[in-house]
């Protein structure tokens, strides 16, 4: 195989324990955002218009869906000869095998893989976060800076600070401290779990990670802060787009809210950097006579009989008469039947709910409703298909 | 299982939606807000395991061989099979018909495995199972089944439809070329289940005596010596052959009972997928009765009417009864009634464009 300049490692395999219930029967990255997409979708979108033709997308908790949507990259323009998209679940070797224990962990499991495409560099990105990024400026930066390591930030409010790995950079934006969720951050430039290294280092730091029994092997807890006390060259990107971490339901109900706004801060119209997505078959959307829509966003094979106010519709969605859904995102394959009003929630996909019901609240000051029928989840394959 | 050829017939195809087919083929027209017809010819054919299809086209196929690809979307991006694409062997040769044609690639029947062949025109929308006519037409162990409907709407007076008669045992008797048509009369959509080695037959007796037309030379005139049996398909076909029924027909597609029949039930009609986000509406926008594809923004008014994707309508626009194609731009204050844009037009601020029964059509590309 061709040397590459680089190579993609996707992490993918988490479980994202705070999207509760949305997380039962997929993983993080699969999380249905924005009316069409997946989470997913955005980073793989990134790496196909940053010109990352290989992408190792490393799989672990509730696969399967993931794995079918990912398949071989062909909606990212990643079904390739040399290279292309290549899932990496954990798997057995001859002494034994095991999960993947850490994000450090999952590409060390993949060496072999990285290996054999033999690039200068490697890019260690997430499947959960949203935004637009061009990686190749990364790289220029990275490149310019002569660094072994540059972390991509980005500038959080203060008082958010303590949710995200911080860093402490000197004037020529290297970093000099790192620390994983402080209590007492110094400043407030935060990880964006984009990792660019110099795949010849990295595989150094890897493979001493993994002899090391203390470690927990993860990237951001234990690699870096190694690299950093062995005086490594690591430089901060500073990234000023948008930028979301999709994490909880809070989160992700606020990113899916921010497309609906006049000029959104993400563009998912610009025809520069699409956002491509494994792509299901429908119909335009219908709008009956006694439909309202405003402020929002629909998607394609959904039927509106009621109405409709910033709120985000995905696919396959039935809104019945008489319904008022507000400030709300309702995911892919819901039925919602006859005068249902729903505000401030987030109705999970597949979700049947029945005539007349009432759920959310428009208070600001209330948490985010979550709204799913139990049991229901079993044709999620079907989606992707 | 059936070994079945699928092919689609371009040959044949009118003028009758003029400005919309100055350059498109008729098949590759635009339908529903984001179909185009052929897309319900080539979904009927892999609902019906139909893995090998030929597409005999005869002009203007630039559009539909982009629409087409390699035939990815309906599955049809085949090692074994697949999709073939048979325009005229040479751009000087006259083309005196169909089986002039299907003369030309004959090898491609030929070397075919099937014993079936399934041919249709690229522009009825319908959902029509061919599993089922072609249970049909083993059953009664005719050569040929030809598929008629009952037609419905205005009386037709230009000719235009070919009918034909069909007796008790259902076996057509009599088929009448380019008659004009009324309400009820049976008429011939020109799709047919042949057995292989009598289309090839056909063919080969037919193009040696310098006939050229399948439906009249090779099966009208071959009714007495050939079993020709009709099969009547009774599902929703709007007839397509005016301007004015091309509008109405999108139309039907605003009753969500046919959308549901067409699009949710049994099967799936494919198209080419565009990677548009979902439409958007604004604090401004009102919309009723209408079919919106991704990619739209919309800010204005949109009443009874099917806009495809990427379209803009801006604030205060108002867009009663049209059908606005790809990427059309609507800015603001104007008024579209009764229109049909075709793709790229934008109408500036403040015009006013009114169609009657017969829909006003905006060209490709224009500005107005």
């Amino acid at each position: 195989m061709t040397n590459k300049k680089w190579v993609a490692m996707l992490l993918a395999g988490g479980q994202g324990t705070r999207l509760g219930e949305l997380t039962n029967t997929l993983a993080k990255p699969a999380v249905p955002f924005g009316g069409k997409y997946r989470i997913i979708d955005f980073t793989l979108s990134n790496c196909m218009h940053s010109g990352v033709d290989t992408v190792g997308v490393l799989t672990q908790y509730q696969p399967h869906l993931l794995n079918t949507y990912v398949g071989n990259g062909r909606p990212w323009d990643l079904d390739r000869k040399c290279g292309g998209a290549h899932v990496l679940p954990p798997y057995r070797g001859q002494n034994g095998g095991q999960w993947y224990k850490g994000t450090a962990n999952a590409v060390y499991q993949n060496i072999k893989f990285i290996d054999q495409n033999d690039p200068e560099y490697v890019l260690v990105i997430s499947g959960d976060h949203i935004y637009q990024m061009d990686y190749n400026k990364l790289l220029e930066f990275h490149i310019e800076k002569q660094a072994e390591a540059t972390i991509a930030v980005i500038q959080v409010p203060w008082h958010d600070a303590n949710r995200f790995g911080i860093m402490n950079t000197n004037e020529q934006d290297r970093i000099i401290e790192f620390h994983e969720k402080p209590s007492l951050p110094k400043s407030n430039l935060a990880s964006m779990g984009v990792y660019l290294f110099n795949w010849k280092s990295l595989r150094r730091h890897l493979i001493q990670d993994d002899q090391d029994p203390n470690s927990s092997n993860d990237f951001g807890k234990d690699i870096i802060p190694k690299m950093l006390a062995d005086k490594s060259r690591i430089y901060a990107y500073r990234f000023s787009d948008y930028w979301k971490d999709v994490g909880t339901i809070e989160s992700l109900w606020e990113a899916n809210m921010d497309l609906l706004k006049e000029n959104p801060p993400l563009n998912l119209n610009d025809p520069h950097w699409k956002i491509f997505t494994g792509n299901a078959n429908h119909p335009p959307q219908y709008i009956s006579p006694e439909a309202e829509v405003r402020q929002s966003l629909i998607n394609e094979g959904s039927m509106v009989f009621g109405k409709v106010i910033r709120s985000v519709i995905s696919y396959n969605v039935q809104i019945g008469k008489g319904c008022t859904i507000k400030d709300s995102v309702i995911m892919p394959n819901v039925t919602i039947g006859d005068n249902v009003t729903i505000e401030r929630s987030i109705v999970t996909s597949h979700t049947i709910v029945e005539a007349g019901s009432t759920f959310g609240t428009s208070n600001p000051s209330q948490n985010i409703t979550l709204i799913s029928n139990k049991e229901k989840m079993t044709s999620h394959i079907r989606e992707v298909l | 299982m059936d070994r079945v050829l699928g092919i689609v017939n371009l040959i044949n195809e009118k003028q009758y939606l003029k400005e919309l087919t100055l350059n498109r083929c008729l098949a590759s027209v635009p339908f529903g807000g984001r179909n185009r017809l052929i897309d319900f010819t080539l979904s009927n054919f892999i609902h019906a395991n139909i893995s090998k299809v030929g597409i005999f086209a005869k002009e203007n196929y630039r559009s539909m061989m982009d629409h087409l690809g390699t035939g990815k979307e309906w599955d049809l991006d085949r090692r074994n099979g697949g999709l073939f694409f048979f325009p005229p062997m040479h751009p000087n040769k006259m083309i005196r018909g169909d089986l002039d044609q299907f003369k030309d690639q004959i090898d491609f029947f030929h070397r075919s495995a099937a014993d079936l062949v399934v041919i249709s025109p690229g522009h009825h929308v319908c959902k029509i199972d061919f599993t089922d006519v072609i249970k049909e037409h083993k059953k009664s162990k005719a050569d040929i089944t030809l598929v008629y409907k009952a037609y419905e709407g205005e009386p037709v007076s230009k000719p235009l439809y070919h009918t034909c008669k069909i007796d008790e045992a259902g076996e057509v008797q009599d088929i009448g070329l380019y008659t004009r048509i009324d309400e009820g009369d049976l008429v011939c959509l020109e799709t047919y289940v042949i057995n292989k080695e009598v289309l090839i037959d056909i063919i080969e007796s037919c193009v040696n005596n310098k006939e050229y037309d399948l439906l009249k030379d090779g099966i009208k005139a071959n009714l007495t010596k050939r079993r020709v049996n009709g099969y009547a398909f009774e599902g929703v076909l709007p007839f397509i052959h005016s301007l004015r029924t091309y509008h109405t027909s999108n139309m039907t597609m605003l009753d969500p009972h046919v959308l549901q029949s067409f699009f949710f039930r049994d099967w799936d009609i494919f198209t080419k997928v565009k990677h548009e986000p979902p439409a958007k509406y604004s604090a401004f926008s009102k919309v009723n009765k209408s079919l919106i594809a991704n990619g739209c923004d919309i800010e204005g008014i949109v009443e009874n009417s099917i806009i495809f994707r990427g379209v803009k309508i801006r604030k205060g626009a108002v867009v009663k009864n049209c059908i606005i194609m790809q990427k059309g731009e609507i800015e603001e204050g104007a008024l579209l009634e009764n229109v049909i844009t075709d793709k790229q037009v934008k109408v500036r601020k403040n015009q006013v464009v009114m169609g009657d029964l017969d829909p006003m059509v905006i060209k490709k590309g224009e500005i107005i």
